[in-house]
This record gives C-alpha cells, sequence and structure tokens, in this order.
C-alpha cells in the first residue's frame, strides 16, 4: 500500500505562506495514496505558473513544459503509454489563456487524464495581471480602470464541448477536494478539477473569508444528478452569492484508447522497433 | 530513337494531369526507362492552370527541363501559357474542337481525345486515358504497359470502369500510330530494372516507419501533409498512432509528450507552421527530449506560394527556437537522402537527446523518380535509450546527470523504479528549478558545446562531383542535388563540378573548406533571393562566394535554366 510519505519530494517549496496552492498539493497527494498507485506510474504534466510548479514538490514522474501547453504533452503521454495515470496540475492563465485552444481540443481529443485548474483569478507569478477568470471591475496596475472582459466560464465550456467529468473544489476543503481527485482521475476520459485558491499575494477580492462565505457542495443535495446535462449546464453558470463545488457534471462515453484501439494493443511504449519490415509498403512503388 | 524526352500535361486543376503523369509514369518504369516527375499546381482545388512534367530517359533523371517535347493542352489557357517551353521539333497536342483553340502554331497537332473518351467509355471523363493512350503511342511504348499501368492505378475502381480507361487509351495509342511517324519520338526500352517510383515525402514517411515512429502529429499544410496521409496508410498495421493536432503548437507538444515517454515521434510542417513550433523546439533543446520534425518549404514570408517551392527557410530553420541549445537539420537531395536521413534522423535525435529537424521542400516533396530498392541493412534502429531490461538496475536516477560526454541516460517512466523530472526551467540534476550561476553554466555547456561537439563528429559528408577537375564548383543544399548533378553532366568540357550538402547544422564547416580549396570560382545554387548558403559559407569558413544563382520564384530550378545560367557566369568570368 502507498503511503503519503510514497509522495514526499525534498524540492523545496517556493509558494507564498498562506497560498492556496498547498491545500491542493496536499489533497492531491491524499488522493495519489488512495488510489495505491505507485509514483514511478504517475506523470504530472505542467506548464507555466504557480501550480505549474507543483509536480517538483510531489515526487511522481513530471514533465514541467511551456507556459499553456501541458495539455498537449500531458495526452501524448497516456497515448503512448496507457498504463500510466496522468494529471495535469495547471492554473486559470496557463489552461484557460495561453492553452485555451489546448483545452479546447483536449475536451474532444478524451484521452484518460485529470486536469487540475489551481484557479485563483489573477496571475500570481507576473505579479497581479488579470487573468481569463478575473472578476470584471478588479483593479490591477494593467487595468487601473478595473477589468472590462468578462470572466471566462470555463466550467459551461467544458460541459458544453463534451466533458465527460466536470468539478470544482476548493483548496481549503481538503477531504473533499482529495475526494473530488480520486473520481477524476478514475473517471475514464477526460477530467476537469477547477480548484478555487486564493491568491494571498496579488488577489485582494476573492479572499479565503470570500469563498468561504460562497461555496456549497452540490452533492450533499441526494436530489442534484450530475449526469444531468442541462442541470449540470445550469449549476455551472451558478457565480456570485452561491458556489457550486463537488462533481458537477458526469457521463460515461467512449474515451480516446477505446476509439483508436489503443485500449487493445499494448502500450506504444512497449513497441518492438529494431527491425521493421516495410518490404510490403516497398512493394506499392514498385 | 530518342534516348529521352521530356513530356508535359497541362490543364485546369481538376482535369486529373497527375493522373496521366502517374499512369505514363508506370507505363515507362515497366519498358525499363528512368523517370522523373515533377508537379506544377496553384493552390485550388478546380480551374487555374496546373502542370505535371514527366522525364523518361534511358539514363537516370533527376530534375525538370524547361524544353519539352510533346505537351498535351487539356485546356484552352494551357496551349498559350505552355507554347514557350516547346522544345525545337516539339509537338504541343491538343483537341481543336473541344477547347475552342484556333491558333496556327507549326507545332500544334489537334488530336480529338475528347472524342475517343466518349467513344470508349460515352463521357469526357475518360480524356486522361486516351491522352495517356497517345502518348503512349507517339513514343511506340508497348501497350501492354499502358494497360498495366491503368490497371494499377484504378485497382480500386470497377472491372469496367479499369476496362472503358483501357479502351480510352487503345483508341488513342492507335490513332498516335497512326497519324505519327515512329521515327520521331519512340524511345529505346529495355528491361525492367526493378526501381522504385518515389518521391520525397514518400520517402520520409517510409523512412519513420523504418525507424520506429509510432507516434506523429502535424496540423495539415501544404506541402508536408502527404507525409501524415502516407504515415497514416500504414498506421494500423504498424502500430502507429497518427493525431491530427489543433495547431503545430500543440503538434510539437504532442510529440515532445511521447517521446518523454519513451516512444520515437514526429512531426511535419511547413515555414509557417514551423514558426509556430519554435517555441517547442526550444523545449524539447531544453528537456533534452530526442523529436524529428520535419520543415517541407514553401515560398514564404507569412503564406506565400502554399503550393510552390523554396529554399528560404535556410537561416530560420537553423536558429529557430529561442536560446542556445544543440540542434541537427538535414537537407537531402533526393528520395534515397531523405529515405536514409530520416532513419539517421531518430537515431541521432535518440542518441543525443535533441531535435534533429529535415528540412526538405515542395519539390523534393512531390517530385517523384524511380530510384533503386532500399538496403535496410544501412537503414537500421540504433537505440540509446535505457531498455526495460537494463532500467530494473537503475538506482539513484538523475535525468540531468552531468557526465564527462555531456549526455544522460535517457530512462523511461515507470520502466524505471525512480521517478523522472523533466523541466523547461533552468535545472538540477534531479530536473528540479535552480537559480544557481554554477549548474546553469554546466547545464548550458551540456546543452550546447558537448552536444554540438558530438554531433559534429558524425556530419554527414557533403556529396562532391568533379571537384577535381572544375574550375567552376556549384554548392547547394537540398532539393538542387539533382539539377546540379544533371547541370554539371550537361555543360560541355567538364570544367563544372558541385558539391551538396544533406547536413546543414552542425553545419560542415571543414569538409567544405577541404571541398573548396583552391583557386576556383565557387557559386551557390539557392532557392531562395538571400543567398543564405553563401552567407553561412561566409561565415563559417572564411570563404567568400565568387556568385549565387538565385530562383525565387517559387519555381524549381530546371537543367536548361541552371546549364545557362553558369554558363552565362563562367563564360563572362563575372566574379
Amino acid at each position: 500500500m502507498a503511503d503519503v510519505k510514497d509522495f514526499m519530494s525534498n524540492d523545496p517549496i517556493a509558494w507564498c505562506p498562506g497560498c492556496g496552492d498547498y491545500g491542493i498539493l496536499n489533497a492531491l497527494k491524499a488522493a495519489l495514496v488512495k488510489l495505491g498507485r505507485k509514483p514511478k506510474d504517475i506523470v504530472i504534466a505542467s506548464g507555466i505558473g504557480q501550480a505549474a510548479k507543483l509536480p517538483h514538490y510531489i515526487k511522481c514522474n513530471c514533465i514541467n513544459g511551456l507556459h499553456g501547453r501541458s495539455l498537449s504533452y500531458a495526452a501524448a503521454v497516456k497515448i503512448v503509454n496507457r498504463e500510466l495515470t496522468v494529471i495535469v496540475t495547471t492554473g486559470d492563465g496557463d489552461c484557460y489563456g495561453e492553452g485555451g485552444n489546448h483545452f479546447i481540443h483536449n475536451i474532444r481529443r478524451n484521452t484518460d487524464i485529470t486536469v487540475i485548474v489551481h484557479n485563483n483569478q489573477i496571475y500570481g507569478l507576473t505579479k497581479g495581471q488579470a487573468s481569463p477568470t478575473t472578476d470584471e471591475g478588479y483593479v490591477t496596475k494593467v487595468q487601473p480602470q478595473g477589468v472590462i472582459l468578462e470572466p471566462i466560464r470555463a466550467l459551461e465550456m467544458a460541459i458544453a464541448l463534451g466533458a465527460g467529468f466536470v468539478g470544482r473544489g476548493y483548496s481549503a476543503n481538503m477531504e473533499h477536494l482529495s475526494w473530488l481527485i480520486v473520481e477524476a482521475i478514475n473517471h475514464k476520459g477526460f477530467s476537469l478539477v477547477e480548484v478555487l485558491q486564493p491568491c494571498v499575494s496579488f488577489n485582494k477580492k476573492n479572499t479565503h473569508e470570500w469563498y468561504s462565505k460562497r461555496v456549497y457542495k452540490v452533492n450533499d443535495d441526494p436530489a442534484y444528478d450530475p449526469g444531468n446535462f442541462a442541470a449540470a449546464f445550469q449549476k455551472a453558470s451558478e457565480w456570485g452569492d452561491r458556489i457550486p463545488t463537488g462533481i458537477i457534471y458526469r457521463t460515461e462515453k467512449p474515451s480516446y484508447g477505446e476509439k483508436s484501439g489503443l485500449d487493445k494493443m499494448p502500450p506504444l511504449v512497449d513497441s518492438k522497433i529494431d527491425d521493421i519490415d516495410i518490404t510490403s509498403i516497398l512493394k506499392e512503388y514498385a | 530513337m530518342r534516348d529521352e524526352l521530356t513530356i508535359k500535361i497541362a490543364g485546369d486543376a481538376g482535369q486529373g494531369m497527375q493522373t496521366v503523369s502517374t499512369v505514363l509514369a508506370k507505363a515507362f518504369k515497366k519498358a525499363g526507362l528512368h523517370i522523373f516527375v515533377n508537379q506544377d499546381f496553384m493552390s485550388r482545388i478546380r480551374g487555374g492552370n496546373n502542370f505535371s512534367q514527366l522525364r523518361v530517359a534511358a539514363k537516370p533523371v533527376f530534375a525538370p527541363r524547361e524544353r519539352t517535347d510533346i505537351i498535351v493542352s487539356l485546356d484552352k489557357e494551357s496551349a498559350s501559357l505552355h507554347s514557350a517551353s516547346v522544345a525545337n521539333e516539339g509537338i504541343m497536342i491538343l483537341d481543336r474542337q473541344k477547347t475552342g483553340i484556333t491558333g496556327n502554331e507549326p507545332s500544334y497537332f489537334d488530336v480529338p481525345f475528347y472524342d475517343m473518351a466518349k467513344k470508349a467509355g460515352g463521357s469526357e471523363l475518360y480524356a486522361n486515358s486516351a491522352a495517356s493512350g497517345i502518348l503512349a503511342g507517339i513514343t511506340r511504348l508497348d501497350f501492354r504497359h499502358v494497360e498495366e499501368a491503368l490497371k494499377e492505378t484504378f485497382g480500386d475502381k470497377s472491372a469496367d470502369v479499369i476496362k472503358i480507361n483501357i479502351d480510352a487509351a487503345r483508341l488513342g495509342y492507335d490513332f498516335a500510330k497512326d497519324n505519327f511517324k515512329p521515327d520521331m519520338f519512340a524511345i529505346k526500352e529495355s528491361g525492367p530494372n526493378g526501381n522504385l517510383l518515389m518521391n520525397g515525402n514518400d520517402a520520409i514517411a517510409l523512412g519513420a516507419i523504418r525507424a520506429g515512429c509510432k507516434f506523429y502529429s502535424a496540423y495539415p499544410m501544404s506541402p508536408s501533409t502527404s507525409i501524415m496521409e502516407n504515415i497514416s496508410r500504414y498506421a494500423k498495421d504498424f502500430g502507429i498512432i497518427v493525431e491530427q493536432a489543433e495547431d503545430e503548437i500543440a503538434a510539437i507538444n504532442m510529440i515532445i509528450g511521447a517521446s518523454f515517454a519513451g516512444v520515437r515521434s514526429m512531426c511535419a510542417t511547413s515555414g509557417g507552421g514551423f514558426a509556430l513550433m519554435a517555441e517547442g523546439l526550444s523545449l524539447a533543446g531544453m528537456l533534452e527530449t530526442p523529436i524529428v520534425a520535419v520543415d517541407a518549404q514553401r515560398p514564404a514570408p507569412a503564406t506565400g506560394f502554399p503550393t510552390r517551392t523554396e529554399q528560404a527557410d535556410l537561416d530560420f530553420i537553423i536558429h529557430a527556437g529561442h536560446g542556445e541549445f544543440a540542434r541537427a537539420v538535414f537537407a537531402p537531395g533526393t528520395a534515397e537522402q531523405a529515405f536514409y536521413l530520416t532513419v539517421k534522423a531518430f537515431n541521432l535525435a535518440e542518441k543525443f537527446q535533441v531535435p534533429v529537424i529535415i528540412l526538405t521542400d515542395q519539390h523534393l516533396a512531390d517530385s517523384s523518380r524511380d530510384i533503386g530498392a532500399f538496403d535496410l541493412g544501412n537503414a537500421r534502429v540504433e537505440r540509446h535509450i535505457i531498455s526495460k531490461e537494463d532500467s530494473k538496475k537503475v538506482a539513484g536516477y538523475k535525468r540531468y546527470q552531468i557526465t564527462k560526454t555531456g549526455i544522460s541516460p535517457m530512462a523511461v517512466p515507470s520502466w524505471i523504479d525512480d521517478v523522472i523530472y523533466a523541466d523547461s526551467d533552468e535545472h538540477t540534476e534531479e530536473g528540479h528549478i535552480t537559480e544557481d550561476a554554477h549548474i546553469r553554466v554546466s547545464m548550458v555547456e551540456k546543452r550546447l558545446y558537448k552536444k554540438m561537439e558530438l554531433l559534429s563528429q558524425e556530419i554527414e559528408e557533403p556529396a562532391r562531383f568533379n571537384i577535381e577537375s572544375a574550375d567552376t564548383i556549384l554548392v547547394g543544399f537540398g532539393s538542387t542535388y539533382g539539377v546540379m548533378k544533371e547541370a554539371c553532366d550537361a555543360i560541355p568540357r567538364g570544367k563544372t563540378g558541385f558539391v551538396h550538402l544533406s547536413q546543414v547544422w552542425p553545419f560542415p564547416s571543414r569538409q567544405l573548406a577541404a571541398l573548396l580549396k583552391g583557386n576556383k570560382k565557387i557559386l551557390t545554387v539557392e532557392n531562395n533571393a538571400g543567398a543564405q548558403l553563401a552567407g553561412l559559407i561566409r561565415r563559417f569558413t572564411g570563404i567568400e562566394a565568387d556568385g549565387s544563382i538565385l530562383k525565387y520564384d517559387g519555381r524549381p530550378f530546371d537543367v536548361d535554366f541552371l546549364v545557362e545560367r553558369v554558363s552565362e557566369v563562367t563564360s563572362h568570368g563575372r566574379r
């Protein structure tokens, strides 16, 4: 059985004290312990931003690449070795801004990966500019008159695009978040877990107090059916005095691995390639 | 009897000129003749003016020619567009009734091939096959070769359709035999030579399959797309996944992910797509992840000429990506080189954990030639990652371990018991983020100096021809191999030689300095306006070329053009 110690990294953490990212890191570790997989069988992919540093703070395989591109290499890792558990840790800027196109198309691609979006509604690493999820009117150094763009509605987008698993967690509700991550990883296909996460340095509006007053757990209501597309879409659009968390939408659908035939093949990484016989193809050119 | 003929089939897009050249190339090849076919098409699905040019010869041919012996004009516009390229004693075949061509050039021959098509199959659709038959008849090619070629080309069609095509060709063939004297264009046949008819993109796709590429990702872009189509055709049988990415940025990042996970991977695009890939190329350099990327060049800037050719990405490709890191860039000149260098690209990428780029262009990509059978013994996979078996023995793994050579052993996630950290920030040997100045220095030296040194030891030797006795040496890279070779053969007195670079990075400076020494006139031959190769030669060898023969109209060099230009420069003694 895996133990939380198995996932301990000795790389010193470079997040601000009090950052919501610590809650996400602990929830992820707890989730991986619950899943019982070995660190060597897990790959965490990330791009750039505070969320992207997370893979260094946990002992798993890590590919920490470029801003916005993590979904691309994560999907490919899963395609070539389906025996790996593939998780992406990304942020609101990385995933919805720089990587917006990859977000759209990887939902369509539906590889069996779990995408955890640390959403602090602000740019932390570049020191406080608006992110795609910053509330309208919020004042920053770059938006001194307040943000005039409407925030992206990523959960609605994901549901509309056909994501099979769409959830939202809150970094301070560690146990709930850890449960949500386990459910997401166990979902066969693309799963999205957006995590509300206060930025203690640059977001003076969406603070711990602000979120704590608003978040509630949708799955506590036995009448809520995450399999109901219309209800889920409506729930995903709820933002303001009350913010839903939990499994907002879940439906089963064939994953990339099933549709491409990969799931019935040995993992591509195990292909024997030392003397591939191409004479059958060469005959076509004779 | 001729020992060489140049044939052109021109018409508007959708009239199937390529089908005629495909059928004829197959048929002439069956007769033991050597073939070179190139395509000139506009970026549209219907209309415009396109042509296929087919060279047929007793000796191997490598490049297009301007002077054409027989031109078939399938529409009115083609007749006027191409009449200037009719060779002395050449002819233009056209169907006056169908096309309404009224001009009276002495080269015009009226042949009712649309009528023949209708007679054979009740539809003008079969005019292509009638035209194929006419061309075969004029050249006195044995009809059974045409029949076989039609059967192969239309192999997926019904027996009825195949028969109608053969009937239309027969009508054309008989008409030509009755109306053209045998001594006009008859060509010597010989026995089948077992050669393969292949273009550059076919060869790259085959090379990738042979090299063990199991993941291919790209966004369609002319002229690279047929590599993706080719690999897709065989993907199921060879256990390859071809993933059409949402953009080129995704394509290169996907192959980086696949390679990180232990699988040989490739992407291909043209210059505009490569511009988007530049960021990912830099990532591959930093992560030390082996990848193979193809830039099939087309005229730029921006969208340029989507379906035409140019070699203007040279400077861009050797520098693409922010920062400093090692890479290798191959520039194959023939389909054979494209095949072997693709296999080598995969081996080299893995050996030194670097990106390797194959720089081609539309001309090489789309031109077919008959080539000798591949020697698969010279196209072997050499693996350099830690094998699954050896992985069991690995302990205390560090992805970026500092070693004498600069190469850190590459492990595959989950094969070893340790975890692997790969990072695009500057990193420690373990792969964690660092800002330490000393580590930075050793990592830069590892990625740049040490790897460039290793790559420099394995540079492809430039090809050379007649450089000892020549007083003029042409120097080119990539697709100009064939035209330089034929031009040097064609220029009398044997005073012209050539050097061809099939690898342009690391730049073969030592090799070139030795080859270009002495009091010789050096002329670069480049399909660009900036004389980029001449610039590189100056920068890396100090040798100043005496001139550059440049072509930047989006069309490839042809033998006649190059011979003329070389003769002009050498006879005027221009420096």
